[in-house]
């Protein structure tokens, strides 16, 4: 026990936290974009491969880390619209088109990368992004090295969560985009476009969930590796539930996600010896599961969610 | 204007075109990453032909990769049929290998006709469970079965590794993180001399008739399609919803259980974990491709493992990235969903007010 709390006071646990948390961040802000506005966005699994290959391949390329962040972005955004169209104007099944994106984009990113690189045995590495040191700030203690060491990916995770927030909930398009997601016949009332509100909330919602994969790549790793997101896209579809579509809870379920994924790999290392290592990696996993089955009845859907719309049809 | 209208007729045409057609499209389509990769197109198209075609060990090797595909196929299918989103086969598959190899390595000596029985009873038992528990979740908790099954999937092979370094592990194997081979007498008799392709095969259009049948036919099949075509109907009309969502559940686990039965018992003898290289998602492609029929599972199970034996063959010959593979079958996923659109309704060029 006196372990546990060794680990839950020092400050490389909490650092660790956060930068795990970081791409769950991207993620559920990105899930929670669309199914606010009625559509659940399976892709997301394949956009992360995406987002951690293209912006790995455009930074290699020496497009620059902020350049590989706007094509990580680019990326999502169109894997994204690829859904959107299936969805929203031919109104196919959220599930199996969400899906059928996934392996998509998975399949190309993975061909993209095998016929750039087709001999290599271990990965070329670029230039991660630094953490970012602030003067002063960075020297306090325990804050300082929990929060001013993180990179500039992490800072831009915190700052979309207020961003997302501000939008959905003082904005008009914000309060349009719930609408659509919750009666789009009244929006449709409204002389606004159903279809237009959908697709767009789609397309900023995977190019959100992209940065979750850049970060993998561009932040955690210097490196593209196959099934480096290993399920971290479904985690976040579990966490937008649990987070009852809202940011804040958002980034607190990222965060206590990440605590647990820190917890359990230093855990590893205290009782390694009593338990099998499995148990630890299983964990996160089983975690999420339960947490949505804690959730679940009480969960507010947005109320069309799944269900397709048609101009014309009431 | 343009405005989308449901077809009043189901065209025979568009049931059995649109599959065919997309499946065709995504082909071509493979011409533009071949392109890409600055590989000759036509010879690869021929290389792509001959990998299938070109021998009997070829065409063999084609139905041997078909075989996990039907199970695996047969068991979306089924569960999409009620609206019920299993995409947990891929865990459902190692479940199913694991109770084979669990069983089969000499826990129970017993002679053919006894033990092979046994095999299959617990590899689908333990797929079937696979399916259940998330079902379960479901029907009480409200739980998304589609998140639960996806994280389901990656519970289960990090629970295979350890049991392939623990309790299932080979203590000849020098080391490697495998299970024993399986008893001569509980392997999956071979169809042909020298070939791999073995009689799970048989299993897997045999399960894809009977599905088919009832499907079609039986009470059991009626309420599942009842419940898939409109839950509030279906119970309006009296039928036990969850009972009936539990027992697709059931089946759909078993026939997933079964694709880890076969292609541990019939194809490796032995288990590691890369059994399956995603035949479980795979097999998603392929039950959409058969518009969710049984027997077209069959059909769209030989197109995909063409498309995987095929490419594979080619990659080796043109130095073309194997993910090609991946990137055709997903495509024709893409195509045949767009596809069934057009095929269930029409665009209709309207004036301003709305009005034809």
């Amino acid at each position: 026990m006196i372990e546990i709390f060794q680990i839950l006071l020092s400050e490389s646990f909490w650092a660790a936290s956060l930068r795990i948390a970081t791409p769950l961040i991207f993620g559920v802000l990105g899930a929670l974009i669309c199914e606010k506005s009625g559509v659940l966005n399976l892709g997301i699994e394949g956009i992360f491969v995406a987002g951690a290959m293209a912006g790995w391949m455009a930074v290699w390329l020496g497009a620059g880390l902020w350049g590989g962040v706007v094509v990580a972005a680019i990326a999502g955004g169109f894997f994204g619209l690829i859904h959107a169209i299936l969805t929203v104007p031919l109104g196919l099944s959220q599930h199996v088109s969400g899906l059928g994106v996934t392996l998509f984009a998975t399949s190309v990113s993975y061909f993209s990368y095998r016929t750039a690189l087709p001999n290599v045995s271990s990965p070329p590495r670029i230039e991660p992004f630094r953490p970012l040191e602030i003067p002063i700030l960075s020297e306090l203690p325990f804050i300082g090295s929990v929060l001013f060491q993180q990179t500039a990916l992490t800072w831009l995770a915190l700052l979309m969560v207020g961003v997302v927030w501000y939008l959905m909930n003082r904005t008009g398009l914000g309060v349009a985009i719930k609408a659509v997601g919750d009666n789009p016949n009244s929006v449709d009332a409204q002389g606004l476009s159903v279809y237009g509100l959908r697709i767009g909330a789609i397309v900023a919602g995977s190019a959100l969930m992209a940065l979750g994969g850049a970060f993998l790549t561009m932040s955690a790793f210097d490196a593209f590796f196959f099934g480096m997101v290993n399920g971290r896209g479904w985690i976040c579809i579990a966490l937008v539930i649990f987070a009852s579509w809202k940011p804040g809870k958002a980034l607190l379920g990222a965060l206590l996600f990440g605590a647990f994924d820190a917890l359990q790999v230093r855990m590893q290392t205290e009782v390694g010896a009593k338990v099998p290592s499995q148990v630890f990696l299983a964990a996160p996993y089983i975690l999420s599961i339960v947490a949505l089955v804690i959730v679940a009845r009480r969960a507010e859907y947005p109320r069309a969610l799944l269900t397709p719309w048609f101009k014309g049809q009431r | 204007m343009i405005r989308i209208e449901p077809r009043n007729t189901n065209f025979a045409v568009f049931t059995y075109g649109v599959p065919i057609l997309s499946a065709f499209v995504a082909l071509i389509l493979a011409s533009i990453p071949l392109w890409l990769a600055g590989a000759p197109i036509l010879i690869s198209y021929v290389e792509m032909a001959k990998g299938v075609f070109g021998s009997k060990f070829a065409f063999s090797e084609m139905l041997t990769r078909a075989t996990p595909l039907m199970f695996t196929g047969l068991a979306a299918a089924l569960a999409f049929r009620a609206k019920l989103w299993n995409i947990g086969a891929e865990g459902q598959l190692y479940l199913g290998a694991m109770a084979a190899v669990a069983i089969g390595t000499g826990y129970i000596e017993a002679p053919a006709f006894i033990l092979l029985p046994l095999i299959i009873a617990f590899g689908c038992a333990a797929g079937s469970v696979g399916m259940v528990v998330p079902a379960i979740l479901k029907t009480r908790y409200g739980a998304d079965e589609v998140v639960t099954t996806l994280l389901l999937n990656f519970i289960i092979i990090i629970f295979l590794q350890y049991m392939l370094e623990g309790p299932l592990k080979d203590p000849m194997g020098l080391g490697w993180p495998q299970s024993s081979p399986i008893l001569d007498q509980g392997m999956l008799p071979p169809l042909m001399e020298r070939m791999r392709v073995h009689s799970g095969l048989v299993i897997a259009i045999v399960c894809a008739l009977i599905a088919q049948f009832m499907l079609a036919r039986s009470v059991w099949g009626f309420k599942l399609r009842a419940v898939g075509e409109n839950v509030f109907a279906a119970r309006h009309a009296g039928i036990k919803v969850n009972h009936t969502i539990l027992g697709a559940a059931a089946i759909s686990g078993a026939l997933a259980g079964m694709a880890g039965v076969s292609e541990v018992a019939g194809l490796k003898g032995y288990l590691t974990s890369d059994l399956s290289p995603g035949f479980g998602y795979a097999g998603i492609i392929v039950a959409m491709l058969a518009g969710l029929s049984p027997i077209g599972v069959v059909i769209s199970a030989l197109f995909i493992a063409s498309v995987f034996v095929g490419a594979d063959s080619m990659s080796r010959a043109m130095g073309v990235s194997s993910y090609l593979a991946d990137l055709v079958v997903s495509t024709s996923l893409l195509c045949v969903l767009i596809g069934g659109f057009f095929g269930r309704f029409k665009l209709v060029r309207t004036n301003l007010e709305g009005k034809n």
